[in-house]
C-alpha cells in the first residue's frame, strides 16, 4: 500500500518539478526526458561501474548545457543495484514503470545484463550496454556499445601471431571462470587451431574471482613458457585478481619480452591501483586508451577532469562507449522527434557518432557498433602507448564464426527483424 | 675412450687460439684504420640516428643494427636510454638521458638540452629483445662484470653468431667465476645455433647448456632436439631428460614453498582474531576491515612519501607498520567501547553487530578513498625474487613469511611476558575472579580487543603487498581467517600456527591436481568434517572453561 | 473444537498475520488485474513482483527463525538451501524453454551449448518433469541438511563453532556452483525463463497467481511452525535453546530434535527459493554468499527473533528499506543503511520491532491500570507489565 502513496507522492513531486521547469526559458516545453543509470554504486562491482555513473551524468549535464534534447532538459535517474543480481531486475523495472525513462545506461558484468533481460523486453525499453563482452547475444532492446570478442580477442591474437607481436607459437589463455572468458577463450582456440597451432601448444586455465595466490599458476605459465617457443599469455582475468597476478608475474621476473601477456579486462582504470614498473611492455587490446592523440579525446579528458575536479582522474574503454553510445541514443531522437521506444529503435541502425579515436562509429543491424581495435602496452605512468591499431573500423559481430553452435547464426533487426536467423534452416530462433 | 675428452679439448683450443688470433686481427685492423674510420663511423651514426625520426618500428630497427655496427663511442649509451625509454627524437636532433638525468646529443655525445617537440623513440616488446642483443654483444667487454654477465645472458638469448669472437677472447682472460659461466653458456647456445659447426663441438655445448640446468637452458634444448640427429640428438635428450627430472623434484620444493608463504598470509589474516576470537571470544565479523584499515594507512603513508620525500620511499613500510598497529587499534577500541561491550556473553548478537559495522566501513572507506583500488608499490627490496638451491623464492613473499613469523613472535612474548598480558590471560579464563584482584576488567577489554585489531592492521601492511587495497579487501580473507582459527583450536596461538600452514600447504598440494578452486573446496569440505570429528578443532582447550 | 485449538494455537498475532495475508492474497491480485492503471487504488505489475519477492524472504525468514528462535540454531549458512530450492525450480524453468533458446536446442539451454555440451548432465534429468522438479526442491535442501546437521549435531558442535561451519558450508556451494564445470550455468546462473507448467512467466495473470501461491505458502509456512513451537516437540526444543545439556541430562535425545527442525527449516527454505526464482527471473551463485545468510538473520533479529510473525515483518522492511535506499539520491548510502540497522537491532532493540511493539502496549496498558486503580481510589499500582518472553 505504502507504494501507492509513494507513487502519489512523487507524481506529486513531478509535478511540482514540471511546473518549476515551465518558468526556466530554455527548456520551455514539456516534462524533462528521464534517462535512468544502472550502474552499482556499492559491492564488490562499484570499483568499476561508479565511473560509468559519473560519465554519464556529466554527459547529461552537457547536453542540458547545449539545451537539452527535442527542447526538453534530460534528467538522470540515479539507481543502485549494489552488485546484486537480481537487484538489477528490480531496479530496471523501477526505472523502466515507475520512472517512465526513455532509455536506460548500465550494467556491467554479463550476469546483470542476463538478470535485467527479461525486464527490457517485457517493459520495451532502451538498454545501453558498455562493456566488451562474449557476444553470442542479439536483442531488440539491447545495444552493444562496447566490443565483441571479433573487436578485441581476435585482432589481439593476431597481433601476438605477427613479426611485431613476436610470432608466438604457444599459448596460455588464463580467464576468470565465467561466461565471458569461457566463451572467449572457446573462440581462440578455436581460432588458434585453425591457424595450426597444436593443441598441445595451448593452455588454458580458470581461476575464481578475486583470486589472489597466483604463485603456482605464475610459476606453471613460466614452466610452460619453457618448451622453446615463443609464448604468449592472453588474459580473460577479471577485476580483482588482476592485482596481485602482475604482482607475481612482476616478482617472479616474467617479462614481457619474454613472455607478453595480453589483457582484455584490464584498463587505465585498473593500472591505477597496480605499481606498474614490473609490467613495463605488457599489452591490453581494447578500442579506446586515454593516451590516444585526437582532438576529440583530449576535449573528453579535459573536461572529465574538470568534472571529477581532480587532474588524476583517468578514462577507460567503457567510459568511451557510454560516450558514442549516449551520442548515437541523442542523435536518433532528433532524427525521429521523439523518445518512443519503438520508433528509436528503429531509427538506432545506421546512426553514426565520432568515436574518441578520431574515427566514426555505426550502430549496425545487429546493435553492435564498428569500432577501431587497439593494442597498448604499459607505461609507466599507468598508461597505454598504442603499439599497434586496426586500419579501419571492425564490425562487431554477435555470432562468432569459429563456434560450431554459432556460425550459421546472424542478427539484422533491419531487415530480418530478428536476433538469432538461423541462414542455414532460413528461420528466426 | 679417454681419447674422445682429449680431442674435444684440443679442438677447442684450437678454436680458441684461433678466435683469439683473428681477435687481434680485427683490433690490429680497426686501429690501423682509425684516422680514417673516424669519418666514416660518424657518417654512420648519424645515418642510424636519422631513421628514429621516423617513428616507426621498422626504421627503430634498422637505426638499431646501423648505430650497432657504427661502433662509436656513445652507441652504448644510446641504445641503453633507447631500452629505458630515455631517448628523444625530433626534427632538432636526437638526444638522450643518462642514468642520472642529463640530458645529451646523441650524434656528439655533447651535453645539451632536449628540445620540446622531441617525443621519446617508442618500442614494441621484439624491438627490446633487438637492442638487447645488440647492447649484449656491444657490452660483452664492459668493466663492470654485472654488466658483462647481463651481456652474456642477452647473447644467450639472441645467439648473435658475431658475438662468438668477443667472447672466446673474453674467455681467455676472464677471471669472474660467474662472468665465466655466463659466457661458456653463451659461447654454448650460439655454437648450438650454429648449424655448421663440428658435431664434437655442438655436443660440449649441448652438455654445456644441460649443466646449467634453468628453464632457459631446457628452453633452448627443447629447440633443437627436433632439428638434430644421431649423437648430438642422444646428448640434447638426455641433457632434457635430466633437468626435467631435476625439475619435478625442485617442483616439490617449489610447492612446499608456496604453501609455507600462502600459509604465511592465511596466518597474518587469522591471528589478529585468534586474539579478538580466540581469546575473548568475540566475534569479530569486521576483522577483515581492520586489516582493509591497515592497508589504507599503507597507502596514505605510501602517498606523504611520495609527494614530500620521494628518497625515503622505501622506508615508508617499516613507518606504516606502526601507524597502522595504531590506527587499527584505535578503531578496535572505539568498536569496542562504542558496540561490543554491550554484547558481552552474547556471542551471536556480537556477530551481527560487527557485521553491521563491517558494511559501514567499507562504505566509508569507499566514500572517501573511492571505490577503485589504490596504489602501493613494492619498495626496492621487497621486488624481485631470487634463486635459492633451484627454488624461486620472491623477495616479497619471504619477507611475509619472515614479518609474519616476527608478528607472531612478538605476540606470544606480549601474552606471556608482559603484564597486560598476564591481566589478558587472567580475565579470559575467569573475569569475576580476575576483577576481585583488581584487574581492571573492563580496561583489559579494551586493550585485548585493541590489540587483535591492531595486528589486522599490522597484517593489512603486508597484504597491501600482494593484494588489491581496496575496500572489499577484508571480505576476502575474513571467512579464511575463521577456518583457520576454527581449525586450530580458539583460544590457542600455536593451534593457529600449526592451522595456517596446514592449510596453505595443503590448498597448495591440491592446486596443481584438482585446480585452484576445487582444490579450495575440498579444504572446505575436509575441514567441515574435521570439525565434526573435533569440534573443538586441533588443539582443544581442555577443563570446564570450554563449556560455556 | 479443532478450531479452537488451531486459534489457540496460532496465537493472537498469529491470526492477525494470517488475516493481512488473507488480504493481501485477495486485494492485491485483484487491483493489479482489474483496477485500471491511473486509478489510486491500481496496483502496478512491478509492485506485485516487488511484493512477492518480499512474501518470498519472508518465508525464509519465517523458516530461519525456526531453527534460531525456537532452537537456538544461527545458521549462517541457510540461503545455500534458498538457493538450492531455486536453483531445483531455475532447472525446471530451463527445460522448458525448449527450443525457445537462442540455439534452437531441443534439450540443451542455451549456456550448455556454447559450452559444447554434447548430453544434458546427469543431474539435469527428469527436470522437465514439474512434480520431480517440486520434489527436489524440498528434497536436495532437505537431505543437504540431514547430512550436514546428522554430522554436526551428533558431534555436538554447538553455537559459534556450528555457526562459523553452516558459512563454510554455504561458502563451499557458492564457489562450487561458480564453477562452470558443475554444469549450472556458472556465475551467470539461470535466467531467460519462458514458462511455468505451460503459462507464460511475464503474463499478468501467472504473476497474480504466483504472488496468491506465495502469500499461500507463506501462511502454510507459518501455520506448520505455530504447529511445530506450539507442540510438547516445540517445548523441548525451547529447553534444548536454553540449556542444551540439561535438557540432554533430563533423558532427550537433543541431536534428533534438532535434526528434525533443521531439515523442516531447509525444506521451508528451499519451497521459498522455489517461489521466488519464476518471480524475480533469474537465479545465480550470488544467493549462495555467505553475506546473504547474514542478512537474512538480520531480518529476523530486526523483526524480533522467535517470534515467527516478526521475521516475516522484520524480511519485508528491511528489503523494502532496500529499495527505498537503492534510488535517487540515497543511493551511495544504503549499507550505510543496513549496517547501522545492524547496530541499532542488536544494541537497541534486542527484542525486534515486536518486542518494541509489545513494550509500547504493555506500557500503555500499565498507565490505563494505573489510572483506572487511582480512578477507582485503590492504592495498588502493582500491575506489571507481562512483556514477551524472548530469549537473549
Amino acid at each position: 500500500m505504502g507504494f501507492t502513496r509513494r507513487g502519489v507522492l512523487s507524481a506529486a513531486l513531478g509535478g511540482a518539478t514540471a511546473l518549476a521547469t515551465g518558468y526556466r526559458p530554455a527548456f520551455a516545453q514539456g516534462a524533462p526526458i528521464k534517462v535512468g543509470i544502472l550502474h552499482s554504486l556499492s559491492g564488490t562491482m562499484a570499483i568499476s561501474e561508479t565511473t560509468l555513473k559519473d560519465v554519464m551524468l556529466m554527459l547529461i549535464e552537457q547536453q542540458n548545457a547545449k539545451g537539452g534534447l527535442l527542447g526538453r532538459k534530460l534528467e538522470p535517474v540515479v539507481v543502485d543495484p549494489a552488485s546484486n543480481w537480481p537487484l538489477f531486475a528490480e531496479k530496471a523495472r523501477e526505472l523502466i514503470s515507475k520512472e517512465k525513462v526513455s532509455s536506460v545506461f548500465g550494467c556491467w558484468t554479463s550476469v546483470s545484463r542476463k538478470s535485467v533481460l527479461p525486464v527490457f523486453k517485457e517493459l520495451n525499453n532502451i538498454l545501453f550496454y558498455p562493456v566488451q563482452y562474449e557476444g553470442e547475444e542479439s536483442e531488440r532492446n539491447v545495444f552493444y556499445t562496447g566490443a565483441a570478442p571479433n573487436q578485441q580477442a581476435i585482432p589481439a591474437v593476431d597481433y601476438l601471431m605477427s613479426k611485431d607481436g613476436g610470432e608466438a607459437k604457444r599459448w596460455v589463455l588464463a580467464g576468470t571462470d565465467y561466461v565471458y572468458p569461457r566463451t572467449t577463450n572457446k573462440i581462440l582456440e578455436a581460432y588458434l587451431i585453425s591457424k595450426g597451432v597444436a593443441p598441445a601448444d595451448i593452455m588454458i586455465n580458470y581461476t575464481p574471482f578475486g583470486h589472489s595466490d597466483w604463485q603456482t599458476i605464475v610459476s606453471d605459465i613460466k614452466k610452460f613458457g619453457s618448451a622453446g617457443k615463443k609464448t604468449a599469455v592472453v588474459s580473460t582475468i577479471n577485476g580483482d585478481a588482476n592485482v596481485p597476478f602482475y604482482k607475481e608475474l612482476g616478482n617472479q621476473g616474467i617479462k614481457a619480452t619474454d613472455i607478453p601477456v595480453v589483457a582484455f579486462s584490464v584498463g587505465e582504470e585498473e593500472l591505477a591501483g597496480i605499481d606498474t614498473k614490473p609490467l613495463l611492455g605488457h599489452l591490453a587490446a581494447w578500442n579506446y586508451f586515454q593516451s590516444v592523440k585526437d582532438p576529440a579525446n583530449d576535449a573528453f579528458i579535459k573536461a572529465w577532469k574538470a568534472y571529477k575536479k581532480s587532474d588524476k582522474a583517468v578514462t577507460n574503454d567503457p567510459m568511451e562507449a557510454h560516450v558514442i553510445g549516449f551520442n548515437m541514443w541523442v542523435k536518433a531522437v532528433e532524427k525521429v522527434g521523439t523518445v518512443d521506444i519503438d520508433k528509436v529503435i528503429d531509427a538506432l541502425p545506421g546512426i553514426t557518432a565520432p568515436n574518441l579515436t578520431g574515427g566514426v562509429s555505426t550502430m549496425l543491424a545487429n546493435h553492435h557498433i564498428t569500432k577501431p581495435v587497439l593494442i597498448g602496452e604499459v607505461r609507466a605512468d599507468g598508461q597505454f602507448d598504442v603499439v599497434w591499431k586496426t586500419s579501419g573500423l571492425v564490425p562487431g559481430d554477435a555470432w562468432t564464426d569459429h563456434l560450431p553452435g554459432s556460425k550459421d547464426l546472424e542478427a539484422d533487426w533491419v531487415t530480418l527483424k530478428c536476433g538469432n536467423y538461423n541462414t542455414v534452416l532460413k528461420k528466426c530462433g | 675412450m679417454p681419447f674422445a675428452p682429449l680431442l674435444r679439448s684440443f679442438m677447442l683450443c684450437c678454436l680458441v687460439v684461433l678466435s683469439a688470433l683473428a681477435l687481434a686481427a680485427t683490433q690490429a685492423q680497426a686501429q690501423a684504420q682509425t684516422p680514417a674510420a673516424m669519418p666514416a663511423q660518424g657518417e654512420r651514426l648519424a645515418a642510424g640516428l636519422e631513421r628514429f625520426k621516423a617513428d616507426s618500428f621498422a626504421d627503430t630497427e634498422a637505426a638499431v643494427a646501423a648505430i650497432a655496427a657504427a661502433g662509436s663511442a656513445q652507441g652504448v649509451a644510446i641504445l641503453s636510454a633507447l631500452a629505458d625509454r630515455r631517448l628523444f627524437a625530433g626534427a632538432a636532433g636526437v638526444f638522450y638521458r643518462d642514468a642520472a638525468g642529463q640530458a645529451f646529443d646523441a650524434l656528439t655525445g655533447q651535453p645539451a638540452t632536449i628540445p620540446a617537440d622531441a617525443a621519446m623513440v617508442r618500442l614494441n616488446n621484439r624491438l627490446r629483445n633487438v637492442v638487447q642483443a645488440a647492447l649484449g654483444t656491444m657490452t660483452l667487454l664492459s668493466p663492470d662484470p654485472a654488466q658483462r654477465v647481463r651481456a652474456a645472458e642477452a647473447v644467450f638469448r639472441s645467439r648473435d653468431a658475431s658475438a662468438l669472437v668477443t667472447i672466446e677472447a673474453a674467455l681467455t682472460s676472464e677471471q669472474n667465476p660467474r662472468v665465466r659461466r655466463a659466457f661458456e653458456e653463451a659461447r654454448a647456445a650460439i655454437l648450438l645455433a650454429s648449424a655448421d659447426a663440428p658435431e664434437e663441438l655442438l655436443i660440449a655445448a649441448a652438455r654445456r647448456i644441460a649443466e646449467a640446468g634453468d628453464n632457459d637452458a631446457i628452453s633452448l634444448l627443447r629447440q633443437f632436439a627436433g632439428q638434430t640427429t644421431g649423437g648430438l640428438k642422444a646428448v640434447i635428450d638426455q641433457g632434457i631428460v635430466s633437468i626435467e627430472q631435476a625439475q619435478r623434484i625442485r617442483a616439490w620444493g617449489q610447492t612446499l614453498w608456496f604453501g609455507i608463504s600462502l600459509g604465511s598470509v592465511l596466518l597474518l589474516a587469522a591471528i589478529g582474531l585468534a586474539i579478538t576470537f580466540g581469546v575473548m571470544g568475540v566475534i569479530n565479523m569486521a576483522h577483515g576491515e581492520m586489516v582493509m584499515i591497515g592497508a589504507y594507512v599503507t597507502f596514505v603513508v605510501q602517498e606523504l612519501f611520495r609527494n614530500h620525500a620521494p628518497h625515503l620511499l622505501d622506508w615508508s613500510l617499516p613507518l606504516a607498520i606502526p601507524l597502522a598497529f595504531i590506527t587499527a587499534g584505535l578503531v578496535g577500541i572505539a568498536i569496542e567501547r562504542g558496540v561490543i561491550r554491550f554484547l558481552y556473553g552474547r556471542p551471536l548478537e556480537t556477530l551481527l553487530a560487527t557485521f553491521g559495522i563491517s558494511l559501514v566501513l567499507q562504505q566509508a572507506i569507499r566514500t572517501w578513498f573511492g571505490p577503485t583500488n589504490r596504489e602501493v608499490s613494492a619498495p626496492s627490496y621487497m621486488a624481485g625474487s631470487f634463486e635459492f638451491v633451484g627454488l624461486q623464492i620472491t623477495y616479497g613473499r619471504l619477507w611475509i613469511v619472515v614479518f609474519t613469523l616476527c608478528v607472531f613472535a612478538a605476540l606470544l612474548l606480549v601474552l606471556k611476558a608482559t603484564p597486560l598480558g598476564l591481566q589478558m590471560r587472567a580475565v579470559t579464563q575467569n573475569r569475576r575472579m580476575a576483577s576481585a584482584m583488581g584487574i581492571r576488567t573492563r580496561f583489559v577489554d579494551a586493550m585485548t580487543f585493541g590489540l587483535g585489531s591492531g595486528i589486522a592492521g599490522v597484517a593489512g601492511v603486508a597484504l597491501s603487498q600482494i593484494d588489491n587495497v581496496s575496500p572489499n579487501l577484508g571480505q576476502s580473507y575474513i571467512i579464511d581467517s575463521f577456518m583457520v582459527v576454527v581449525f586450530g583450536g580458539v583460544g590457542n596461538l600455536w593451534g593457529t600456527l600449526v592451522a595456517a600452514f596446514t592449510l596453505g600447504i595443503a590448498n597448495k598440494l591440491l592446486e596443481p591436481f584438482a585446480g585452484a578452486v576445487l582444490g579450495k573446496i575440498i579444504i572446505l569440505v575436509l575441514l567441515i568434517l574435521f570439525i565434526q570429528k573435533r569440534p573443538r578443532g586441533l588443539f582443544a582447550l581442555k577443563g570446564r572453561a570450554v563449556e560455556q | 473444537m479443532l478450531t479452537a485449538r488451531f486459534f489457540r494455537m496460532i496465537e493472537g498475532r498469529g491470526l492477525v498475520f494470517l488475516g493481512i495475508m488473507a488480504l493481501v492474497a485477495l486485494l492485491v491480485p485483484l487491483c493489479n488485474l482489474y483496477v485500471p492503471p491511473g486509478n489510486p487504488f491500481h496496483v502496478s505489475n512491478g509492485t506485485v513482483v516487488l511484493l512477492g519477492k518480499y512474501l518470498c524472504y519472508a518465508m525464509f525468514a519465517v523458516a530461519l527463525d525456526l531453527v534460531w528462535g525456537y532452537c537456538g540454531i544461527l545458521s549462517l549458512g541457510h540461503g545455500a538451501f534458498f538457493a538450492l530450492g531455486g536453483y531445483a525450480m531455475g532447472m525446471y524453468l530451463m527445460r522448458q524453454i525448449g527450443t525457445r533458446g537462442v540455439y534452437a536446442h531441443p534439450v540443451l539451454p542455451d549456456f550448455m551449448v556454447f559450452l559444447n555440451y554434447k548430453d544434458l548432465p546427469l543431474t539435469w534429468w527428469g527436470f522437465q518433469h514439474f512434480p520431480y522438479a517440486m520434489l527436489m526442491v524440498v528434497l536436495v535442501p532437505g537431505l543437504l541438511a540431514f547430512v550436514f546437521g546428522w554430522l554436526a549435531f551428533r558431534s555436538r558442535v554447538t553455537g559459534v563453532y556450528l555457526s562459523i561451519m553452516t558459512q563454510a558450508l554455504t561458502y563451499a556451494l557458492w564457489l562450487s556452483f561458480f564453477r562452470n564445470d558443475m554444469g549450472f550455468g556458472g556465475n551467470n546462473g539461470l535466467t531467460d525463463f519462458k514458462d511455468i507448467l505451460g503459462f507464460n512467466v511475464q503474463a499478468q495473470g501467472t504473476r497474480a497467481g504466483l504472488f496468491i501461491i506465495t502469500c499461500m505458502a507463506l501462511a502454510l509456512t507459518f501455520i506448520i511452525a505455530r504447529m511445530i513451537v506450539a507442540s510438547t516437540y516445540g517445548k523441548v526444543l525451547v529447553a534444548i535453546r536454553d540449556g542444551e545439556s540439561r535438557t540432554r541430562f533430563l533423558g532427550y535425545r537433543v541431536e534428533h530434535h534438532k535434526l528434525l527442525v533443521w531439515v523442516v527449516s531447509a525444506m521451508m527454505a528451499g519451497v521459498a527459493g522455489a517461489l521466488y526464482v519464476p518471480q524475480v527471473g533469474i537465479i545465480n551463485p550470488s544467493e549462495f554468499h555467505p553475506a546473504n545468510s547474514i542478512e537474512a538473520v538480520v531480518w529476523v533479529a530486526l523483526g524480533g527473533r522467535g517470534t515467527l510473525v516478526g521475521a516475516a515483518l522484520g524480511a519485508v522492511v528491511v528489503n523494502w528499506l532496500k529499495t527505498v535506499f537503492t534510488t535517487g539520491w540515497l543511493a551511495p548510502y544504503w549499507l550505510f543503511a543496513l549496517g547501522g540497522l545492524f547496530v541499532l537491532v542488536t544494541l537497541a532493540m534486542p527484542k525486534g520491532l515486536i518486542g518494541v511493539w509489545e513494550d509500547v502496549r504493555a506500557r500503555l496498558a500499565n498507565r490505563k491500570a494505573i489510572a483506572d486503580a487511582k480512578a477507582s481510589g485503590a492504592g495498588s499500582s502493582d500491575v506489571r507489565s507481562p512483556g514477551p518472553q524472548v530469549p537473549r
